[in-house]
């Protein structure tokens, strides 16, 4: 992954240089115009935190099980990045709204239940902020409950009829438009899994420091 | 062996609470202030909304078991207790099931005030169907106190715990939460909305598993040091 980071990086920003152009070109849904193009953007967000999750999910499983440091600094990472997608999501779904619906926020069950999972890593970074010794673990259980939530949101607007769009839209979505959105979306995760590893290395720097400073004090 | 250290354990922390009765009566007082803080909030010339009452009822419930966690571990700290019982020679996940029974029947006594209580205060028909009702209750108790026991067993040893329960259980249980107002509120719709108050017990039956299956294996490496 070493190797490949700096040019995965440059790949990643070619794609999001390249990405407007092609959801410019996509054909216009045909009632909502203009405005169904943010779609581009907030359905990948949400894929992008999806996996973000999952990593700090499974991370957490075997930080917890296990007590390898290194999973510890993927759940973090996971959590951090699912954070960020999560606000990407939660900015660009009220835009369309407002247009869509007339209101910024309906408390329909898609919107509540993924607030809430936005809610659920914003407490898992405060928790290790704040906890104190012994937060890792904490933090770790509230990220399996978190994960194990998660499938719950995705498939919430299939249980019940919801103001937001269903699951079925990408699949049926036409050629023309699922190309662009396709490729959207592999940008969005290919940026997620490089500032996971990125912050992963950062912790793994971190980690190495402070072997170091115990090592000097021992010394003096 | 199983069975019997959770049932010591449910014996131990009954036989503790009998004789001051302190998180009991606390936990009462704070649930009946909590519905008539949220009466004043919502009723408007003499009458409560329609739907009021199941989302007082629940807040109730999810407000004092939040105290009734706090206090029931607070005790098991002051007196470095919790410590005595991770060391017994005993399976870890017995001793969860253990306070996650003596919380659940702390709830219970909660809610058998709670609930009849908010029947009368907003006449609200609460015992048109008693076995959904019971069905509603029981699923979102049991999510709830689920995810309660076992990060309030954690947070025992985190500094600042205090703020870190709140923080951590309502995200977390909200669904259950959700299914619980709605599940009640269908029941108090006229007519009674019978398949809706249905998929709720199931919604929350399925939570539950989640919660509680997630809570066993989990609860032994975040209990050991």
């Amino acid at each position: 992954m070493k190797k490949a980071f700096a040019p995965l990086l440059v790949v990643v920003a070619i794609m999001f240089v390249v990405a407007p152009f092609l959801i410019a070109n996509a054909p216009y849904e045909s009632t909502m115009g203009l405005i169904q193009k943010i779609f581009y953007y907030h359905v990948p967000s949400w894929f992008a935190m999806y996996i973000a999750i999952g990593v700090c999910g499974v991370a957490s499983a075997v930080y917890l099980f296990k007590g390898t440091l290194i999973a510890d600094a993927y759940a973090t990472a996971g959590a951090e990045v699912a954070v960020v997608f999560g606000l990407c999501g939660l900015i660009t779904g009220p835009l369309w709204g407002r247009v869509a619906w007339g209101v910024w926020w309906q408390w329909d069950v898609r919107l509540t239940t993924a607030l809430l999972l936005e809610l659920i890593f914003v407490a898992y970074l405060m928790v290790r902020q704040f906890g104190g010794p012994g937060a890792e673990k904490l933090a770790a259980a509230t990220a399996i409950f978190g994960t194990a939530t998660a499938p719950f949101v995705y498939k919430s607007v299939d249980i019940w009829r919801t103001v937001h769009p269903n699951t079925n839209v990408i699949p049926t979505l036409k050629p023309s438009m699922g190309g662009p959105f396709a490729f959207s979306s592999l940008a969005f995760i290919l940026l997620s899994t490089l500032l996971v590893t990125a912050r992963v290395h950062l912790a793994k720097r971190q980690m190495m420091l402070d072997e170091l400073y115990l090592a000097h004090e021992e010394e003096s | 062996m199983f069975m019997r250290t959770a049932w010591l354990v449910l014996r131990k922390d009954f036989a503790i609470e009998v004789k001051s009765l302190e998180v009991l009566t606390t936990t009462l007082f704070f649930a009946i202030s909590c519905v008539l803080i949220f009466a004043f909030a919502f009723v408007k010339n003499g009458q409560a909304p329609e739907d009021a009452a199941a989302g007082i009822l629940w807040i109730a419930i999810a407000f004092s078991g939040t105290l009734a966690l706090g206090r029931t571990f607070e005790r098991e700290r002051y007196g470095e207790t919790l410590r005595a019982l991770l060391l017994a020679p005993a399976p870890r996940p017995a001793l969860y099931v253990g306070k996650l029974l003596g919380m659940l029947a702390l709830l219970g006594v909660a809610e058998l005030l709670l609930v009849p209580l908010i029947a009368f205060l907003f006449q609200a028909a609460l015992f048109s169907r008693p076995l959904l009702l019971v069905g509603i209750l029981g699923g979102g108790t049991i999510g709830f106190a689920a995810v309660g026991t076992l990060f309030a067993a954690m947070l025992v040893r985190a500094r600042s715990r205090d703020v870190l329960l709140p923080i951590l259980l309502y995200p977390i249980t909200i669904p259950v939460i959700i299914g619980g107002v709605r599940g009640t509120a269908a029941l108090l719709a006229s007519p009674v909305d019978e398949p809706s108050a249905v998929m709720w017990i199931g919604i929350l039956t399925a939570f539950d598993v989640v919660f509680v299956t997630l809570s066993l294996w989990t609860f032994e490496p975040l209990m050991t040091e």
